[in-house]
């Protein structure tokens, strides 16, 4: 980021308020945004999970008025698991010229086994590794096609007793509430009476707030009309549900329900049960809202578990134990932690040149005392030789002094013993004579 | 926004089936377009033009409100560019406009480096959402969206075609951003005149291989207005705020003694053009082009610079995980490496200063021995001589006590030197 220009990034934005005097145009804005959406088309993937029996494949062939499950492709039910397992169907189906691509998830075996400890396990894996690849797709350098195939609902089916969750309906949607939003429906709600299904509604909600269940929650809007909506919504949670396959004739309609011996279960009277309500909520109205959901906060949560652990994998592991996650990216942390090392490196380094220093400069100061004192231990013995030397000449000065004075006295001595002989020779002679 | 969603249907195995019924689904296109009203939109424009062109006043008119600019100087040292952002709202649509212009572009006497504070502009904003993007907890959809949308590069009326400045301009930011030439101050270029300059000018950059903007022409509902639209490229703009009566209307125009130039008339200029293709037809999808095409090709180019790669050397996908963890792992043996080299060189230093010293050490010593040596043949030759002198006086006393005894000797001598005749006559 050079200088060029006001730093967005550090400053906050300062926006004004201006009025337009006049028309501008920008307000077809949405209408670009509708048309651009129509011609990509949608896509949603829809989970179900329940036992076996309740009524799921029914449910959605009645939600979507297709025959998903057919003779052909049977729904999960008629496919009798050992163990859990996760398939998905896709079908395209058009309507409006709206285009949607919707996959369902099953779960056959769910819940069926004598013993169904962690069968939400193969559950919670296909979220994952949906959210896995979506997250890989998403992180690639070249980015091209991103489908999504990530979870967008999950309706969980309730057996309808009557009496409250059943210790595996806790344990799944405690394990899946922060993984994919969960909406809990009472299945076969045709077997409860108004009152008992009421009782049953009361229950099952208090179980949910008492263990911490966080279901898919309506949003909060503007708009007051749609805000009654929703609580009126909110007041009928969880809702039951009946679904069929069959076209009855009541009054001379034509309705989707269940013949009775003693009437007509109606699938989307909404005095018979909650369907109406199911449908307009999860397709109608809050559809793309659960996408937005999945997106930005279930995936989001994943996301940052996932890059968190890899950021904190390093032989660091005291920093996992410090504080909240940090909001940077692994690259950004990894820059970070560059840049600590280097001021690292430079302290080591300049602790280790200190060291350096002082052990060279200690053992040059050793070195230039010994040749001091060698130095010094050479001129005293100079010096005391210089001396011996000037002792022996002084000696020898004396000595030689010594010596030719004698010799000088000894020449004097003799010469005149010569001449006191020579007299004394020259006397004898004379006076013999 | 989720604009990741493409058009995937060709890929999957799916069952078309026929619905029953109204099932409901197609109002999610207005459940995808209520959420994004309610969000607010972002739209930001570059500015890029000489100092006193008329961006300002076409931004302006355009927009039908004053934005505040102070009036540049020709005297900047260099291209600065000025953002500002306003909130306007238009029925129930909430825009956040941002606007940039160039301040003193094409006035320095060395132009040479003009392009540069734009490109830096624009991958800054581009860097500011990868940033975002990378983080580890991040908000894409409340962060506000900075990148530059579109580019409104005004070319000047003088001159029979396009300037140096403007082709190399262009051409530096073509790959970054979308780019829509406008012919500014329209009113100055008679028509048949600015027949020719449209030509020229598409030829020219034609031939330089200046990819600007098309106008899409995919989607039925606007691909007729756009293919036209396409045609009278550069659009020739005028603007003005004032408004000017003319008939019984009062109308944006600039007046001049011989007659009125209004802003909105298609037979004077191209602003309505203009306004159409920006705002009302093609906003959504400049928007789209720079997140899908220009934002990716630059996070592309970023995320190989630093060594991120798709497949590994035996094609193998890599996972965001493994990527990280290889980068992670490298980056700490690239760590641990440096570290080494450090110790190493500190070693090899000591070593080399050990030797140094021990070599010194040595010298020393052999001085010394030398210089002892020296002291030994001293004391000898001194130990010789003193021998020496030694002898001498033991000679000379030998000699001194031979005189003496001689002397003696004489001295006897002389007192009997008759018996010795004597003894020499008999």
């Amino acid at each position: 980021m050079g200088p060029y220009y006001i730093d967005l990034h550090k400053t906050a934005v300062q926006t004004q308020q201006k009025s337009l005097e006049g028309y501008v145009g920008f307000a077809s804005l949405p209408n670009q945004v509708y048309r651009k959406s129509v011609k990509r088309g949608f896509e949603f993937t829809l989970m179900v999970v329940g036992e076996s029996g309740l009524g799921k494949s029914t449910l959605i062939n009645s939600l979507f008025l297709t025959d998903l499950y057919s003779l052909e492709y049977p729904g999960p039910s008629h496919r009798i698991k050992k163990t859990v397992q996760v398939e998905q169907s896709k079908v395209l189906i058009k309507e409006g010229g709206v285009q949607l691509l919707l996959t369902i998830v099953d779960t056959p075996g769910f819940g069926d086994a004598v013993d169904n400890s962690n069968c939400w396990q193969p559950i919670i894996d296909h979220i994952d590794s949906k959210f896995e690849d979506y997250l890989n797709s998403e992180s690639r350098v070249n980015r091209r096609q991103m489908p999504d195939s990530r979870i967008h609902c999950c309706l969980y089916f309730i057996a309808p007793s009557g009496h409250g969750l059943k210790p595996l309906d806790i344990e799944f949607m405690k394990r899946l509430h922060e993984k994919v939003n969960v909406i809990p429906l009472i299945a076969k709600a045709d077997t409860l009476t108004p009152e008992e299904c009421q009782q049953f509604k009361k229950q099952i909600m208090r179980e949910i707030l008492e263990h911490k269940i966080k279901i898919y929650e309506f949003p909060e809007t503007d708009d007051e009309e749609e805000n009654k909506l929703v609580k009126k919504i909110k007041d009928k949670l969880p809702l039951a549900v009946v679904g069929s396959n069959t076209i009855i004739e009541v009054n001379s309609k034509r309705v989707r329900g269940r013949q009775y011996p003693w009437g007509v279960a109606e699938v989307e009277n909404s005095d018979h049960c909650d369907f109406t309500i199911l449908r307009d909520m999860l397709i109608r109205t809050h559809m793309q809202d659960l996408k937005d959901v999945t997106n930005n906060v279930h995936y989001e949560n994943y996301r940052s578990r996932k890059l968190a652990a890899v950021t904190y994998n390093g032989p660091d592991n005291n920093r996992a134990a410090k504080g909240p996650l940090s909001t940077k990216s692994p690259l950004a942390q990894m820059e970070e932690e560059r840049r600590d090392h280097v001021t690292k490196m430079k302290k080591m380094e300049m602790e280790m040149e200190q060291v350096f220093e002082m052990k060279v400069k200690e053992k040059v100061q050793k070195l230039k005392d010994s040749e001091a004192e060698l130095q010094r231990r050479h001129e005293q013995m100079k010096k005391n030789l210089e001396a011996q030397h000037r002792e022996l000449e002084d000696k020898r000065r004396v000595f030689e002094d010594e010596r030719s004075n004698w010799e000088a006295n000894q020449r004097l001595e003799q010469q005149k013993m010569e001449a006191s002989r020579t007299l004394e020779k020259n006397k004898k002679k004379g006076k013999i004579f | 926004m989720a604009a990741n969603e493409v058009d995937v249907f060709a890929h999957e195995e799916k069952r078309n089936l026929e619905l029953g019924g109204h099932v409901g689904f197609d109002s999610l296109p207005d459940q995808l377009v209520s959420k994004s009203v309610t969000q607010g939109f972002c739209f930001n424009i570059l500015c890029v033009g000489e100092t006193g062109i008329g961006k300002s006043t076409l931004m302006n008119t355009l927009f039908n409100t004053t934005f505040e600019n102070e009036e540049a100087s020709h005297y900047q040292s260099e291209v600065q560019l000025r953002p500002q952002t306003y909130d306007l709202q238009e029925s129930n649509v909430n825009l956040k406009l941002t606007v940039v212009h160039t301040v003193g572009f094409g006035d320095q006497i060395n132009k040479g480096q003009s392009h540069k504070p734009i490109l830096d502009y624009i991958d800054a904003q581009f860097e500011r959402y990868l940033e975002e993007e990378l983080k580890i907890r991040r908000s894409l959809f409340n962060c506000h969206d900075t990148r530059i949308h579109i580019c409104l590069y005004f070319i000047a009326p003088t001159g029979h075609s396009l300037k140096s400045l403007d082709l190399v301009t262009m051409k530096k930011l073509d790959s970054k951003v979308n780019i829509i030439p406008v012919i500014a101050k329209a009113d100055t270029v008679s028509k048949s005149e600015l027949d020719k300059l449209k030509i020229k000018i598409m030829s020219e950059l034609v031939s330089n291989g200046v990819q600007i903007y098309q106008f899409p022409t995919e989607d039925e509902a606007v691909a007729e207005i756009n293919t036209s639209m396409n045609t009278h490229l550069p659009f020739a703009v005028v603007g003005s705020v004032e408004d000017v009566k003319v008939g019984n209307k009062m109308v944006k125009a600039r007046l001049y003694p011989w007659g009125s130039v209004q802003v909105e008339n298609e037979n004077h200029c191209d602003f309505v053009k203009l306004r159409e293709m920006l705002l009302r037809v093609n906003m959504e999808d400049l928007r789209e082009q720079t997140h899908a095409r220009h934002y990716e090709l630059y996070r592309r180019c970023k995320l190989e610079e630093m060594g991120f790669k798709d497949t590994g050397p035996d094609s193998q996908s890599f996972s965001l995980q493994e990527t990280y963890e290889a980068k992670r792992k490298e980056f700490l043996v690239d760590l641990q490496r440096k570290e080494e080299e450090m110790r190493q060189m500190f070693v090899s230093k000591v070593k080399e200063t050990e030797a140094e010293l021990k070599e010194k050490e040595k010298e020393l010593h052999e001085r010394f021995e030398q210089l002892k040596r020296m002291h030994q043949d001293e004391k000898k030759n001194l130990e010789e001589k003193r021998r020496d002198l030694e002898e001498e006086m033991n000679a000379f006393n030998r000699r001194k006590v031979a005189a003496e005894t001689l002397m003696g000797q004489a001295l006897q001598g002389c007192s009997q030197p008759f018996k010795k005749d004597k003894d020499k006559k008999n």
